[in-house]
């Protein structure tokens, strides 16, 4: 998928500021309780100042107050136009790579080319090189190497086959060799592809619990500061009286509109949905798909996370990392042999014997002729590997390796001694998470070679910041209790699951679930599923079966596991974003009343025909009423564009627990929010009076 | 100012915060049923009652059940109260023979006494009877107190239990807050009272010829034993009109020492038991700390306003209006404390505050009656800030908002929302009414802000439940009585409806474990988030009709403008 950093790219600025304009349909903006708000006040501004006009009074300052309220509005449609630009593009991208094909629907025995999107549910289509598999299904026969680049942006093929977890396939993406059979699983418009299309369109966007709860607040508070607005021309009439001043000078519409605009929760209220929208956009970056918005704030909750032990905690395969002998024999001795037996050994393991032996004693495999050599591989049977080596003029040497037990066995049946010393060393390698592999030749115990799960480069680390963000780790593994141990205080995790079985899974997430834990984990299997439609975040890897991309509610394209770290920072990034702007929003009504509430009230009870008492709350000493109102408006309107930037970016996440994130938080957000509109206002007045606007 | 002025205050302070803890563990025992110093004396007349009435200690209500039982007594309590007063007439001990009440007074009285605002239109010494007042008015005191527990205990169970609907039973804690805590208070008060000389007789009213040969009548009356739960209570309602600025209520210093503190006592003393309830005694003394916080900072505001020179007066020591046997500090002291605890009693008129002072009297009630508050309804109403303190900040770690382990989502913030809304559209919208209306302006005792101020004063004190009048205002109008009337009904039930939608609410979700990824709410950082949501939330939308009142008034005063 293609990469997209920049926010404002020039192509979606132009439609965004064409949406801008088309989201003022008050239909569309009644969904959103305090724009509509703002719409309302713009539009009764400009119909007093149109009726004005019409009666001969042009009256500059409402002209002004009607075009910012108006500006206040297109803001918050531009930053949410904007972020659904964002996705729109990206959605663009996938459209093109779904172009029209047929399919090659099975019917009997004999084969029919209809378009694909007349395939239903279980009708089987056969693909072979070269053709675009139509729809999304599931490989019933054959195996195939597949370009999915389409949707993941990996170049590199992968292998799809009937049985097991590589089984799924998706529509769109090319069959590169081989011919497999497929039967249909989606319907047409409904396929994986076009979910994803409609999500990063967003279309399917639905509001997410807590931005329903925020949006209740937000029109709650609306509610508040319209019935504070509303009473004021009664409360001012009695001023007005008691001041022995004329009822026609109460305050003029928009003058009271502009107080409300700017006291109501209009920051987040403009930027709530853009914050929604950027959040998918965010994970889509990471190339991670989120079937509804309610997992990606879930993801910001998770406290436990259940993580498969191979290829997310350590590197796919175990690795050699020290020859042991026993103590009658060196330990070069020892790596030679090892390195000998492993010669044919194409497996990842021998590979790192070879390549420990090179780095560790520099010895390197010799060229030994093929009618020397007779490679033994590894069979179920024998359960050793080897190999025997003939040169003339010496003794033939039998060289094996293999498990402790098998070895043993070998040794006796072939009158050797199998020395005690090995049996304590074969056990402490198991003691430390290891895998022992005792080599022999002929019938002399050498050593021993210690295989060892690798954790990954970095991943301790993780784990760490998991822990500061609050969130437990699991680990799951088929490894035996003492193993498993050993890797997990290797890698730093805070518990594990040994020997565990795939419902395992499931009953430990029920039981963190049932202890109010919010659980999270990646899966590819389909027995995988149960488990994944169990947890709150299940994310299924793209390579895994069309059941593990139904069960969880969210795809990770790139089939990393470790991608679920991301998508929880992801997650809270999004929601601190929401938090930060809504109590920056509502500490900048602070200021707003202090620049507004003078103005209205400096004509009362004035004395002597000075300035009323209430000027001195004039604390910004602006210059005159109509600039402060008119100020703090624009300020109002100003700051939404200016938060946009911070809207799809997400305020930024460090795991360094609740307390002091909040502290930071509340610092930049809360007393930031206080301070910044005194600031702002007042140069806004400044400018303003100085280019005669006022 | 005179050192002296400062260290009573403080001294008081000192005394509530120490006493907070005793009370308070004291009535957490209580409330859980468990064994407690009274339960050997009153162990067996709680059961007797509670078997005598049909009730079932042992059921477990849901909070449709819990509101219903306490809708129900809560009216059956209003009708009592208002046949007693419309029949009065015909009732023994009425010595003075007063006639019976007219309909709108005998409504708004039962409200205000039935929602523990004890608002009073009337004149105790000049309309009821001593059978009213014992009857009707003191019982009601025990029982809109016992009310508020009832409330808050429920809600407290709402956040402390997992999965389940049960709040508890609301026979069992009304029974419970009346006979161990409200009932053993009273008694221990009115003693103390009377040694002090308050009255406790069924006398006729005594003529008088005074000093300077003019007669006056003296009323008398069983004044001590409902002065005391007036206080304890946070009722407020006087048995007197001049409530404890009566000698016969409120004669010496020491008498009003204690009542200062019983306003306080049970307010802040359940702080502490929500903290032993909730597991943590850190989570209340966060909330006593908000609390404490707020009522200082109304405090010396006032005390500098009272203290400041005025040139108008071209006086340094505002003593108009105060009562000279307590002086300045102690009339500044009970007019913060009676506004912060929904209490409303008066040995001070406010109307003669300062303005600034008589400002902090009217913010403390439009806060939402939250600073301590009301026996029960302070804390849940401070209860339902900290909800909306944690929505608002809660998002700001990265997590969706929970309190104490329980989500916070569209259900509670719609309710804690709609608690907040209604009291402030209530106090605004009548408020403006009455400014505009000659029905609403024909009952003002003065002009300009003043004015104003004794309007806004008015629906505040109803809609908050206070009770306290800025004085000036008459009151006892058809149009008073009954918006009065309905902005203490809506002021206590619209509250309480959404609180044990809370409840209930709370009670039923899974209660999420503490990690080091989890908003906390029992440090300092979150009691400044509180008070901050509470300043900006609560007190700006006041402030535009707050600036109109006090705050112009104190700026005119400043000019040596009166009013």
């Amino acid at each position: 998928m293609k990469k997209n950093n920049k926010i404002f790219e020039s192509s979606i600025i132009r439609i965004a500021v064409y949406d801008s304009f088309k989201k003022l349909n008050p239909v569309v903006l009644m969904k959103n309780p305090v724009m509509f708000i703002v719409e309302i006040c713009a539009s009764m501004t400009s119909v007093i100042f149109i009726s004005e006009l019409y009666k001969g009074a042009y009256s500059g300052f409402n002209l002004q107050i009607a075009v910012w309220l108006w500006f206040t509005v297109l803001f918050a449609n531009f930053a949410e136009a904007v972020a659904e630009g964002r996705g729109k593009a990206q959605a663009e991208t996938l459209k093109k790579a779904r172009k029209q094909t047929n399919a090659r629907k099975i019917e009997g025995d004999k084969e029919k080319i209809i378009p694909a999107d007349a395939l239903r549910k279980g009708d089987v289509v056969v693909c072979e090189s070269g053709d675009i598999i139509p729809a999304d299904g599931e490989v019933i026969d054959g195996v195939a190497s597949v370009d999915e680049s389409a949707i993941t942006g990996e170049s590199a093929p992968v292998i799809r086959e009937n049985g097991g977890d590589r089984s799924a396939v998706t529509g769109g993406t090319k069959v590169l060799s081989d011919r497999i059979l497929i039967k249909i699983s989606s319907e047409p418009g409904n396929t994986f592809m076009d979910k994803i299309i409609s999500l990063i369109e967003g279309a399917s966007r639905q509001k997410t619990p807590n931005e329903i709860a925020l949006t209740i607040l937000l029109a709650g508070l609306t509610v508040i500061f319209l019935l504070a607005v509303a009473t004021l021309p009664a409360y001012y009439l009695y001023g007005l009286n008691s001041s022995g001043l004329g009822t026609e000078n109460n305050i003029s519409i928009p003058v009271l509109v502009s107080l409300l605009v700017c006291l109501i929760p209009t920051t987040i209220g403009g930027l709530l949905s853009a914050i929604g929208i950027s959040g998918m956009d965010r994970l889509i970056k990471r190339n991670v798909i989120a079937t509804s918005g309610r997992a990606i704030e879930a993801a910001g909750d998770l406290d436990v996370l259940l993580l498969d032990k191979t290829g997310t905690i350590t590197l796919g395969n175990r690795m050699a990392t020290e020859f042991i002998p026993v103590s009658s024999v060196n330990a070069e001795t020892l790596a030679e042999c090892a390195m000998f037996s492993s010669i044919s050994d194409e497996t990842p393991e021998g590979r790192s014997i070879i390549k420990l032996a090179k780095e560790k004693y520099n010895l390197r495999p010799k060229e030994l002729l093929p009618e020397h050599v007779k490679f033994v591989p590894f069979t179920a049977e024998t359960r050793m590997s080897g190999i025997d080596i003939r040169l003339t003029d010496k003794p033939v040497r039998v060289i094996r390796k293999g498990a402790a037990d098998t070895i043993e066995k070998y040794i006796e049946q072939n009158g050797g001694f199998y020395p005690e010393d090995v049996n304590a060393i074969v056990k402490n390698i198991a003691g430390e998470g290891g895998t022992p592999l005792v080599v022999c030749e002929n019938k002399t115990v050498f050593g021993v070679i210690r295989l060892k799960d690798i954790v990954k480069g970095g991943i301790r680390e993780r784990f760490l910041h998991l822990r500061k963000m609050g969130i437990k780790t699991v680990m799951i593994t088929g490894d035996n209790p003492l193993t498993a141990a050993a890797i997990a205080a290797e890698a730093g995790v805070d518990d594990f699951i040994a020997e565990a079985k795939p419902e395992d899974k499931l009953v430990r997430i029920r039981q963190e679930q049932a202890n109010g834990h919010l659980v999270g984990m990646i899966g590819d299997g389909t027995n995988d599923a149960p488990a994944l439609a169990q947890a709150d975040v299940g994310i299924a890897m793209n390579t895994g079966t069309q059941a593990a991309r139904e069960a969880g509610n969210m795809v990770d394209l790139d089939s990393n596991p470790t991608k679920l770290i991301e998508v929880v920072e992801v997650g809270k990034q999004l929601l601190m974003t929401r938090g930060a702007l809504t109590t920056f929003s509502i500490a900048n009504d602070v200021a707003k009343y202090f620049a507004i509430l003078p103005a209205l009230f400096t004509v009362l009870y004035a004395l002597n025909g000075s300035a009323g008492p209430l000027g001195l709350l004039n604390i910004m000493k602006l210059a005159s009423p109509q600039s402060a109102i008119l100020s703090a408006v624009i300020f109002n309107a100003v700051i939404i564009v200016l938060l946009i930037p911070l809207a799809l970016k997400g305020v930024k996440y460090r795991p360094l627990g609740a307390s002091t994130i909040l502290k930071i938080n509340l610092l930049v957000y809360g007393v930031g929010g206080l301070i910044a509109p005194f600031a702002g206002i007042k140069l806004i007045d400044m400018f303003i009076t100085s280019i005669k606007l006022i | 100012m005179k050192i002296n002025d400062l260290i009573q205050p403080f001294v008081f302070l000192l005394l509530v915060g120490a006493v907070t803890p005793l009370l308070g563990g004291y009535m957490f025992k209580v409330f859980s049923g468990k064994k407690n110093i009274l339960t050997p004396i009153f162990g067996k007349l709680e059961n007797l009652i509670l078997r005598v009435s049909g009730v079932n200690p042992a059921e477990e209500m849901n909070w449709k059940k819990y509101l219903w039982s306490l809708l129900a007594f809560n009216f059956a309590g209003f009708l009592l109260l208002f046949i007693l007063q419309v029949v009065q007439k015909w009732l023994p001990l009425n010595p003075q023979g007063f006639g019976n009440v007219p309909f709108d007074l005998a409504f708004n009285t039962a409200i205000s006494f039935v929602t523990n605002t004890n608002w009073q239109a009337y004149a105790g010494e000049t309309t009821m009877s001593y059978s009213v007042q014992m009857l009707g008015l003191a019982v009601q005191n025990f029982l809109s107190a016992a009310t508020g527990i009832a409330v808050v205990l429920a809600l407290t169970r709402g956040i402390v239990t997992k999965l389940t609907d049960n709040l508890g039973n609301f026979w069992t804690d009304l029974t419970r807050s009346v006979l161990y805590v409200l009932i053993p208070g009273s008694v221990i008060v009115s003693i103390l009272l009377m040694s002090q000389g308050v009255i406790q007789n069924f006398s006729s009213y005594a003529d008088i010829k005074t000093l300077e040969g003019v007669s006056q009548v003296i009323p008398f009356g069983p004044a001590a034993s409902q002065i005391a739960i007036k206080m304890l209570g946070t009722n407020g309602g006087g048995f007197f009109n001049t409530n404890s600025a009566h000698p016969f209520e409120n004669p010496t210093p020491f008498s009003n020492f204690i009542e200062m503190l019983c306003i306080l006592l049970i307010p802040a003393a359940l702080t502490y038991t929500y903290g032993k309830m909730t597991g943590s005694k850190k989570e209340g003394w966060i909330i006593f700390g908000v609390m404490m916080f707020l009522l200082a900072a109304g405090l010396i505001t006032s005390m500098y306003s009272e203290f400041s020179y005025n040139p108008a007066l071209n006086t340094a020591y505002n003593l108009e209006g105060k009562e000279l046997r307590f002086g300045i500090s102690n009339s500044v002291l009970f007019s913060t404390i009676t506004t912060d605890v929904s209490c409303g009693a008066v040995n001070a008129m406010h109307s003669s505050l300062t303005p600034l002072a008589g400002m902090v009297t009217m913010l403390n009630i439009m806060l939402g009656e939250i600073i301590f508050g009301g026996v029960g309804a302070g804390l849940y109403g401070m209860l339902i800030f900290v909800l909306l303190t944690v929505f608002i900040a809660g998002l700001m770690v990265g997590r969706t908002p929970e309190y104490l382990g329980k989500k916070i989502e569209s259900l509670e913030i719609k309710m804690a929302i709609i608690a907040v809304l209604i009291q402030s559209a209530f106090i605004l919208c009548l408020t403006a009414y009455a400014s505009v209306t000659e029905s609403g302006l024909s009952s003002l005792g003065n002009t300009g802000p003043h004015g104003f101020s004794e309007i806004l004063y008015t629906f505040s004190s109803a809609v908050g439940n206070n009770g306290s009048a800025f004085a000036g205002l008459n009151a006892n109008t058809v149009f008073y009585n009954i918006a009065t009337g309905i902005a203490m009904i809506i002021g206590r039930f619209g509250v309480i409806i959404p609180v044990m939608v809370i409840a209930g609410s709370l009670a039923g979700k899974n209660k999420s474990p503490v990690t080091s990824g989890t908003f906390t709410t029992d440090n300092y950082v979150f009691a400044v988030l509180l008070i901050g949501v509470i300043l900006i939330v609560g007190a700006l939308t006041f402030f535009p009709a707050l600036s109109l009142g006090p705050i112009v008034e104190h700026l005119l005063m400043k000019g040596g403008v009166l009013f």
